[in-house]
């Protein structure tokens, strides 16, 4: 009977700790309100959650109304499949890249999502109603028999279980010969953009069958190459501007007034190389790995791979502001080099007030900066489960000095569990993190005399 | 000399990675490919500086010497000899030639790139394509081995990198390296 204990044990284990490919998480995405939050994984699959209306613990516990509800399943479904270009002899992966979704215009939401070659668009929408009492048919939708009909009645709408539709409304294909990096909404809400390595196009909302190509940056000899365009983002309030931010570590911004085809940008920001910082992996470590606008179109952010900046958007000299992530691993870097980590790819979010900045880091560390005061903290998605109501403590890497109870040395640190992408809520302090095949959701405490609780 | 040690794992370790990026899923990444073959050419650049220095001072240390050695065999044949005959745990990696031949293309008539004089038998898979026809993807150039001044060496490659030249499966060993890692870039 030990034995059997044992053996039971170890396959627990075993089970627990591994983890499916299909199941890593590569995308989370709020909607415009932070009612529904979107996940896409490596399986092509994406998974909606819904927030909860009424909150689910007693009111006078916490003393809120309403507005701190968890956030369930909504729906599930299988976005992407994987796919396989004949001409090229090549796989396409159905892992999904960018979620992104639409304003909303009617009770149904709607949501792009794309994987290396094809985006798609998505119509989710409710039904909990069905029409009952037909005179023709049955409930089953069997046609009855005419000599069993004696009377005539009126169809009514009854109330059923809630049932989630997710349907393709669009599939927007071969528009890209590269692998889709970016996709971004436009604020005109009729037109989005899809970024692959070396073009950008735009589309219509509407229109599958033909894109407009408005970045093109492949040099007539590819051995000329020099640089990629690695992520790109609409403006979020002029429908004519964009940016992009290329491998070598410049953002360019350009004005679709401008003209068709916007190879010449309007403006380019660039930081001029430190000299003595140079090493063999300067070029890796300075290639951006994504940009996003501030709320109010002011400010741009980008990540490189030790870094954070912020960068005015009138100001092209240099980012006004550079935080650093996890400065310790600059000596690492030829380790992180042969391990491939340097090629990591970490996303950056800003908060709904543009004060706050969140990216991921190593170990399910996170860092938030204040760009008030400028400080950093250090944050871990792990969730101690007999505590499902904890608060985040504040973790630190040590780097030297004073070593205190709870830091965690560099060499410790575990690379294979890296938070790579993330979402903050639109409009309240509610963070999406997600961290390999997990995702987390921390909520801010709205009274903060309830913190000693 | 930790320097060229240096440059030279790090162009070893770029080479593997492209190879096997050749076979993962999805197929090559442009972007990861392109940054590899930069940290690559740079790398190549500091050890062949490292090396011209050493160079200097061993053609200096030579010329002291007496001249009864004798010339060893001309600069172009060592790479050849190499190639096909790989000595395990030699001392220098020949991974400098193969970026020379890789990274200065030679300017040749049309697509000679699956023609191959050492080893005509083996077909390569890829159809034939007309000039006009010819897919973007593909370079337009050869390779070529870049004459270097100086006393000839005796170029010999390590288990490492013949380990990477044999994974080219089809490729034959002589311009093995010089035909992914262009693709690398390019194949997308």
């Amino acid at each position: 009977m030990g034995e059997d204990v044992e053996s039971t044990k170890i396959n627990h284990t075993f089970l627990r700790d591994y983890v499916t490919e299909a199941d890593v998480i590569s995308t989370v995405e709020f909607n415009q309100t932070g009612d529904l939050l979107a996940t896409g994984d490596k399986g092509g699959r994406v998974v909606i959650f819904q927030r909860e209306i009424e909150p689910k613990w007693d009111s006078e516990e916490v003393g809120e109304m309403g507005d701190s509800g968890e956030y369930n399943v909504y729906s599930t479904f299988q976005s992407h499949e994987p796919d396989f270009d004949y001409l090229k002899s090549l796989e396409i992966e159905e892992k999904i890249n960018k979620i992104r979704w639409l304003p909303q215009q009617n009770a149904a939401h709607f949501l792009l999502s794309t994987n290396d070659k094809t985006i798609k668009l998505w119509k989710v929408s409710e039904r909990d109603k069905r029409p009952e009492g037909y005179n023709l048919k049955d409930n089953e939708g069997r046609l009855k028999d005419v000599s069993t009909i004696t009377s005539l009645q009126v169809p009514v709408l009854k109330h059923t279980d809630l049932m989630v539709e997710v349907r393709p409304r669009r599939v927007f294909s071969n528009g890209h010969t590269y692998h889709v990096n970016s996709i971004s909404v436009n604020s005109d809400g009729e037109t989005y953009l899809s970024a692959d390595d070396l073009r950008i196009n735009m589309w219509h909302l509407g229109i599958t069958d033909r894109s407009f190509n408005i970045v093109d940056i492949k040099p007539a000899n590819m051995e000329d190459l020099t640089e990629v365009i690695t992520a790109a983002e609409f403006h979020p309030h002029h429908c004519h501007l964009f940016v992009y931010s290329s491998s070598k570590g410049t953002l360019r911004l350009c004005d679709m007034r401008a003209s068709a085809l916007c190879d010449q940008h309007t403006k380019l920001f660039e930081e001029p190389e430190d000299p003595g910082s140079r090493s063999f992996f300067s070029e890796i470590i300075s290639s951006v790995s994504d940009v996003k606008f501030s709320h109010n179109g002011r400010y741009l952010l980008t990540r490189d791979y030790l870094t954070a900046k912020v960068w005015d958007l009138n100001m092209d000299k240099g980012p006004v502001e550079t935080y650093q992530v996890h400065e310790y691993l600059r000596s690492k870097l030829c380790s992180l080099y042969e391990n491939d980590c340097i090629f990591d790819k970490f996303e950056c979010v800003w908060n709904s007030s543009d004060s706050v900045i969140m990216t991921g880091a190593y170990n399910s560390f996170f860092r938030m900066f204040d760009r008030e005061t400028g400080r950093g903290v250090t944050l871990e998605a792990w969730r101690e489960s007999s505590k499902p109501r904890a608060v985040l403590r504040t973790r630190r890497v040590y780097t030297g000095g004073k070593r205190r109870r709870g830091d965690v040395g560099v060499d410790s640190l575990d690379f294979t569990k890296k938070i790579l992408h993330m979402a903050w809520h639109p409009s309240e302090n509610i963070i999406a993190i997600a961290a390999t095949n997990n995702l987390y959701i921390f909520q801010d405490r709205v009274r903060p005399e309830l913190q000693t609780q | 000399m930790e320097v060229s040690a240096e440059a030279k794992r790090i162009m070893v370790v770029a080479l593997g990675k492209l190879y096997s990026s050749r076979l993962q899923r999805g197929g090559l990444r442009l972007h990861r490919s392109l940054l590899l073959t930069r940290v690559m050419k740079s790398a190549r650049d500091i050890y062949h500086a490292a090396l011209a220095t050493t160079d200097v001072a061993a053609s200096e240390c030579e010329r002291r010497r007496t001249p009864e050695t004798t010339a060893g065999p001309d600069g172009g044949k060592p790479e050849l000899e190499a190639f096909r005959s790989p000595a395990p745990g030699t001392e220098e990696v020949a991974g400098a030639p193969a970026e020379l031949r890789r990274l200065r293309p030679r300017s040749g008539a049309g697509n000679k790139e699956n023609l191959n004089p050492n080893d005509p038998g083996q077909q390569s898979r890829k159809r034939r394509a007309k000039a006009a026809a010819e897919p973007d993807f593909l370079p337009r150039k050869k390779a070529k081995l870049e004459q270097r001044p100086g006393p000839p060496q005796q170029l010999v490659v390590t288990s490492a990198l013949m380990d990477y030249v044999h994974c080219g499966g089809e490729l034959v060993t002589h311009p093995a390296p010089a035909m992914p890692l262009q693709r690398a870039v390019a194949a997308c």
